[in-house]
């Protein structure tokens, strides 16, 4: 099987083949991100501080657990809008049983495999069905939300076993690592190492760049599919758990377009959404970014609006750069295979 | 792991390990951590009380000059918390300190939190916030308090424990008997009315229809009449059906109180547009900007609300006074705040604003929310 999915990975589009020439968008972002550090920790007394980059890592762990999983997800060319209604309906499930009495060490795992169940429902209406991902996940997104203000309503729990609530806030000791961020930086060497020096990974981007190519291969694209959405639920319900336990108040509402930041940090990081390419340390970068970007606007005192439109220009010239770097180098040495067809979408 | 269980053959193989993970854990249900198990050791290990306050509070210590504070509210670009903050920030003006506005853009509960922590590392003297959340905001507002930052809520209460003072918008006894006696102002101390609330389990809205009910048994309201007390549910549609059934079933009705923004204006647009209007009373609890036409074309002749520019004006010097160690937040203690005068801090410190705002055609146009 390997050299068949070899060929298929070689035969994805010519731009992000040969990185050598210019510079790769995730590297960029890598560049970007330690410019903004060296700029923050220069310009803002407050920023490089223990404390502030303990916080500010802490508020994205949720956002990073997910990413990960969506960036399986998109490099073969799926996605899952569901997670932050998943994330939600984890919470308010955490929520309602704690309120009724459960143990908490019953609560977390039932829930985190009440998401696989979520993520098992998004894979098969996907790969048995044959619907569009973007149209399924939509539609969970909404139906998820609800069951869980159905499960708790406007109620809000809280209360929460102070020994759980400080492991999801406090820092692995001494460092400004809170223990939730540690654990992220676990499944992301994991991660990193089953997409990109596995042959699981490189089925995933033979599915993302060429599925019909790579199912002829003998990759079974269905089952792995259906993995990718049963993990991308997973890993949302446990982000619901430690989401509930670090702010200790369990909502239906908690996380509401939490979605969209893991959406954009894969954009940032550099995956394509047409599938096939992107790598793992891209996203992290860019989940970093945004998130260390915002905390020294923040710090700034910049408004919420200034911060929101500093973001969307970061992510609108993520999208464009590549193509407008790919086509200048189809201008200038026009290559003899045919360039790559246009996206489908 | 990922890579082996793709070889097996189908979803069924996903459901095995998901059903031995339901017995183990039904196993390990008995004698965990529960609610139950942790309220006990939760109240005793209470939360420390903000370790760096004085001991005790120096009334006549002078206000600093170059306090920071911050107004976070639930949402920024919200008209109603817009006002709040601009007076607190003129308040602090008034003491020659720094004040600012900062917060989110959507009201959600986690939004807030990343906000207190940047005034906790900007080492503001004091943060003033309008609670999205009690709970959520809780812990960060506990670790400001420790690096010695006063916290001051205000529109929205945060769980007593992770505050210094509460600044209430109005007292539930005050709302409820001054309702009564703008009425009787109104219909000339005689005649039936009838109470427009929200739901029948609303608790606000119950406990000053209590304190109204209790107004009413004093001697000088024994010819005033309430006849019934409807629920609109805080939906405009029912309100408005609620009205028109009210005025149908008692032709001698003289006046209608609706301790309820959406109450009231559902009322008043009824009446502006029936025979009723000029010879029903409609008056309550209700926004300027909802109720403005009604003011204008004389239907409604006045209603009350608080003052929001009241409101931040008292928090913004309730922060100053917190901050210069003229009070600590406890129970009894004095401090003035500017032109509004001097407060006393009453039970889990809590400030009442004062009695309800009453808004006319006077003075109806000096205020948008």
């Amino acid at each position: 099987m390997a050299p068949d999915v070899t060929a298929a990975t070689a035969a994805s589009p010519a731009t992000a083949a040969n990185p050598g020439r210019f510079l790769r968008w995730d590297v960029l972002v890598g560049l970007l991100l330690v410019a903004v550090l060296i700029g923050g920790a220069a310009g803002s007394p407050e920023f490089a501080t223990a404390g502030n980059l303990s916080f500010a890592l802490g508020d994205l762990g949720e956002i990073a657990m997910i990413a990960l999983a969506m960036t399986l997800l998109v490099v073969a060319a799926e996605v899952d809008l569901s997670v932050a209604s998943v994330l939600g309906l984890s919470s308010a499930l955490v929520g309602a049983m704690w309120d009724g009495g459960w143990a908490i060490e019953t609560i977390i795992p039932l829930v985190v495999v009440i998401g696989g169940v979520c993520g098992l429902v998004n894979g098969l209406l996907v790969t048995r069905l044959g619907l569009p991902s973007l149209a399924v996940t939509i539609g969970t997104l909404a139906l998820y939300r609800g069951l869980a203000y159905v499960v708790l309503g406007d109620r809000a729990v809280a209360e929460f076993p102070p020994g759980y609530t400080s492991l999801a806030v406090d820092d692995v000791p001494g460092t400004p690592i809170p223990y939730p961020v540690m654990l992220f930086a676990l499944l992301a060497v994991v991660t990193g190492v089953a997409l990109h020096a596995t042959g699981f990974g490189r089925s995933l981007f033979a599915i993302g760049a060429q599925v019909e190519a790579a199912h002829f291969a003998g990759i079974r694209v269905k089952r792995i599919k259906l993995i990718l959405f049963v993990v991308s639920g997973t890993v949302a319900a446990f982000a619901g758990v430690v989401y509930t336990l670090r702010y200790g108040s369990a909502r239906a509402d908690n996380g509401t377009g939490l979605e969209l930041a893991v959406i954009a940090a894969v954009l940032l990081g550099g995956v394509d959404f047409d599938g096939g390419k992107g790598t793992l340390g891209g996203v992290i970068a860019g989940v970093l970014l945004i998130g260390l970007l915002r905390n020294l606007l923040m710090l700034n005192d910049v408004s919420t609006e200034i911060q929101s439109i500093v973001t969307g220009l970061l992510l609108v010239i993520s999208v464009i750069t590549p193509r407008l770097v790919a086509a200048a180098r189809r201008r200038r040495r026009p290559s003899p295979s045919p360039a790559p067809p246009p996206p489908n979408s | 792991m990922l890579i082996s269980s793709r070889r097996s053959t189908s979803a069924t193989a996903l459901i095995g390990p998901v059903l031995i993970g339901l017995v183990s854990i039904g196993l390990t249900a008995c004698g965990g951590t529960t609610k139950g198990s942790t309220a006990a050791s939760q109240s005793a290990a209470a939360p420390a009380p903000a370790a760096a306050a004085p001991a005790s509070a120096n009334p006549d210590a002078p206000i600093k000059e170059g306090i920071k504070i911050a107004f976070l509210p639930k949402q920024i670009n919200n008209p109603y918390e817009t006002i709040v903050d601009k007076a607190g920030i003129e308040a602090a003006a008034e003491y020659k300190g720094e004040a600012k506005e900062v917060g989110p853009s959507d009201a959600s509960a986690s939004s807030q939190v990343s906000y207190i922590n940047t005034l906790t590392q900007q080492r503001q003297d004091a943060i003033l916030i309008a609670a999205n959340d009690a709970n959520a905001v809780c812990g960060p507002l506990q670790q400001a308090r420790s690096k010695g930052i006063k916290v001051v809520t205000y529109d929205s209460d945060a769980s007593k424990d992770c505050r210094d003072l509460f600044i209430n918008q109005a007292s539930s006894e005050e709302v409820g008997r001054s309702q009564i006696a703008m009425l009787s102002d109104l219909i000339g101390g005689k005649g039936e009315f009838a109470i427009l609330s929200a739901t029948a389990n609303a608790t606000n809205q119950n406990t000053w229809i209590e304190f109204m009910k209790d107004e009413l048994t004093k001697p000088e309201y024994k010819d005033m009449k309430l006849v019934k007390v409807a629920y609109g549910d805080d939906d405009d549609q029912k309100s408005f059906q609620e009205t028109q059934g009210l005025l149908q079933a008692y032709p001698d009705l003289k006046g209608i109180i609706a301790p309820t923004t959406v109450g009231i204006s559902a009322a008043a647009r009824y009446v502006s547009g029936s025979k009723y209007k000029g010879k029903v009373v409609v008056t309550g609890l209700g926004t300027p900007n909802q109720m403005r036409e009604y003011v204008k074309n004389g239907t409604v002749e006045k209603f009350a609300l608080w003052n929001p520019k009241d409101l931040g004006y008292l928090a913004g010097y309730a922060a100053a006074a917190l901050v210069s160690g003229q009070i600590t937040g406890a129970e009894g203690e004095k401090f003035t705040a500017g032109r509004l005068g001097e407060y006393t801090i009453g039970k889990d410190g809590e400030v009442i604003l004062g009695p309800p705002f009453t808004f006319d055609a006077g003075n109806i146009d000096e205020f948008d929310f």
